[in-house]
């Protein structure tokens, strides 16, 4: 161990800094088995089970008419839901960078909320609004498919806000004001000159959203009211088959959202990199 | 937001005549507060005066039952033992993805951001296909051992474990590629060992992207339902968390004493969001702006990748 560090410090490089006393292999190990235990092997669990019964029965699981239609309506209710962030979340990103008014700091404080309040307070939330008894009469809200999407509305609102903003603050001006000096519109502004800019910030913030949406659960499990082939989604499908002891079936449909997950992740990672690359040229 | 931003951007040029522009203006800014009015402000509002629809006596007695005070206990002690237990892997982790340089490094740093990525039900799935007594991978030896795992509270602290291990790491890794190694380096020629360099040079300077990252576990840790209902088994008065007793609650009938639970999550998630400012302000608007759990997961998630 001592002999590591002479060894280190000797050296003409630039030695790496070690945490502690434990060497950097030491700590790199560690850090794998938390992770491999806490993450790794668990997930891998979940994939080796939905495969438990071989292929076949995994296609025959994840292609049953109730997970089909819970599959469905959680890829439609997230597309939906990622759409609508996309224009708001950069209309109120604009207006908290742009503009100015009194409060503007509290309400930028106050876009955090959905992260910060728990999932199941969400619901219970939307219930006290659009429930049964509502204050705003909409009870035809609660355990219809606008239930859902209002939820996952209310906890994926901070994602495109939150990714738009610093790229807005660092947006040099100039372009645009060359654009209206030029005789541009502010529609032809922000079309030809604002949004190219903000596209990967959208996009990454649209990734995160649908991940986000297509795995929510803690908001949704009161107010869809879970019926199914209307208003189950996947998660709430999966936590039903874990209830009455269908590992199998709900480990298939896991493998399924995870994968939609990875993928939408990855894909919008290579976009908005190759985006970024594009731009700084 | 720093005000200064504000005043250098100003007003802009008005070319189109006054009235168009702040017309586009004030109707952007309805939109914007509109929308946050409605979707937000109010649903949050709305909790206050649900918690006290049966009166304050009625509000006080149900998060004062011994059930209510055992769920807030165990989501207190369960958020004690994974936020301290994420906080040091995440300083560890955020060191090796930062000044180490090995192979698999990428790999590394895009499993760190997996649990954003996996529905909280999966993540209690996976942790029951594990753990599980019956049938689980490592279930049935550790309960010849006498430790139950599931249905349990080490399952559920596991559960929050998984759900708020990002949020450390994420905080600190740029702290840390910001501040370079220039110091530690200083430190290690004036014959400072490894500990040393680490409690009086790296621990100070990235304390603040510390504490924003427990800040952000914290708030995660208490506020996890779907993972921890799926490997507690919601038994009243012995693995039934706040958020469980929440939904609990509501599904028994008693509406003003959901709403009153949730009301007390509800403040502490203010809490939260008055910490983020706080820390934020102490950091320096200028490294730190509107940074967030939204940009730390963007960051992660996306662009970085490329450390």
């Amino acid at each position: 161990m001592s002999q590591g560090a002479v060894a280190t410090a000797k050296a003409p490089a630039r030695p790496s800094f070690r945490l502690g006393l434990a060497g950097p292999g030491l700590t790199r190990g560690l850090v794998v088995a938390y992770l491999s235990l806490i993450v790794l092997i668990p997930l891998a669990a979940v994939v080796s089970k939905s495969f438990e019964g071989g292929l076949g029965s995994f296609w025959d699981d994840v292609t049953a008419p109730q997970a089909v239609a819970a599959l469905k309506l959680t890829l439609i209710a997230s597309a939906v839901v990622v759409a609508i962030n996309a224009v708001a979340g950069t209309i109120i990103a604009w207006v908290l960078v742009r503009d100015e008014f009194p409060g503007k700091r509290i309400v930028n404080s106050l876009i955090d909320l959905p992260f910060a309040l728990p999932t199941i307070v969400a619901g219970i939330t939307l219930l006290a609004l659009y429930g049964d008894n509502g204050v705003l009469g909409l009870s035809g809200v609660s355990f219809t498919r606008i239930g859902v999407v209002m939820a996952l509305l209310f906890v994926t609102l901070p994602f495109v806000i939150r990714s738009v903003q610093p790229v807005l603050i660092e947006l040099d001006r100039d372009m645009e004001e060359a654009a209206a000096s030029l005789g541009a519109g502010p529609l032809t502004t922000f079309r030809r000159i604002i949004l190219p800019n903000l596209t990967p910030a959208i996009l990454s913030g649209i990734a995160l959203a649908f991940a986000r949406s297509i795995g929510e659960f803690g908001s949704l499990v009161l107010i869809s009211g879970n019926i199914p082939f209307k208003t189950e989604v996947s998660s709430v499908f999966i936590f039903s088959q874990i209830q009455s002891d269908r590992e199998v079936t709900a480990a298939a449909v896991s493998v399924v959202l995870l994968a939609i997950a990875l993928l939408v992740l990855t894909a919008i990672g290579i976009l908005s990199r190759r985006s970024l690359r594009h731009a700084a040229r | 937001m720093p005000p200064a931003d504000a005043a250098t951007i100003g007003p802009g040029p008005v070319r189109n005549g006054r009235g168009k522009r702040s017309l586009a203006k004030y109707g952007l800014r309805g939109i914007a507060l509109g929308y946050l009015l409605a979707l937000l402000l109010v649903p949050v509002v709305l909790i206050f005066f649900k918690a006290f629809d049966d009166g304050i006596a009625h509000a006080w007695e149900s998060v004062t039952t011994p059930e209510a005070i055992h769920a807030f206990y165990l989501t207190v002690l369960i958020a004690g033992i994974a936020v301290p237990l994420n906080t040091i892997f995440g300083i560890a982790c955020a060191l090796v993805l930062v000044r180490h340089k090995f192979r698999g490094k990428a790999t590394l740093n895009g499993l760190i951001d997996l649990p954003f990525a996996v529905s909280p039900v999966v993540i209690g799935l996976s942790l029951v296909l594990v753990y599980g007594s019956v049938d689980g991978w490592f279930g049935p030896w550790l309960a010849e051992q006498g430790i139950r795992v599931i249905f349990s509270v080490p399952g559920m602290v596991l559960a929050t474990i998984f759900v708020s291990l990002p949020f450390v790491v994420r905080e600190v890794t740029p702290v840390l590629q910001e501040i370079g190694d220039d110091q530690e380096q200083a430190a290690a020629t004036l014959g400072a060992n490894g500990w040393q360099t680490f409690w009086r040079i790296t621990l100070p300077s990235i304390r603040w992207g510390v504490t924003y990252g427990v800040v952000l576990a914290t708030a995660r840790a208490i506020g996890e339902f779907g993972a921890v209902a799926v490997v507690s088994g919601k038994i009243e008065g012995k693995t039934q968390t706040a958020t469980l007793l929440v939904e609990n609650q509501y599904e028994h009938f008693d509406v003003a004493g959901a709403y009153a639970a949730a009301l007390v999550l509800a403040v502490m998630a203010l809490a939260v969001l008055l910490a983020m400012n706080l820390i934020q302000r102490r950091d320096g608007p200028s490294s730190k702006a509107p940074s967030t759990i939204a940009v730390g997961d963007a960051a992660a998630l996306t662009s970085g990748k490329e450390l």
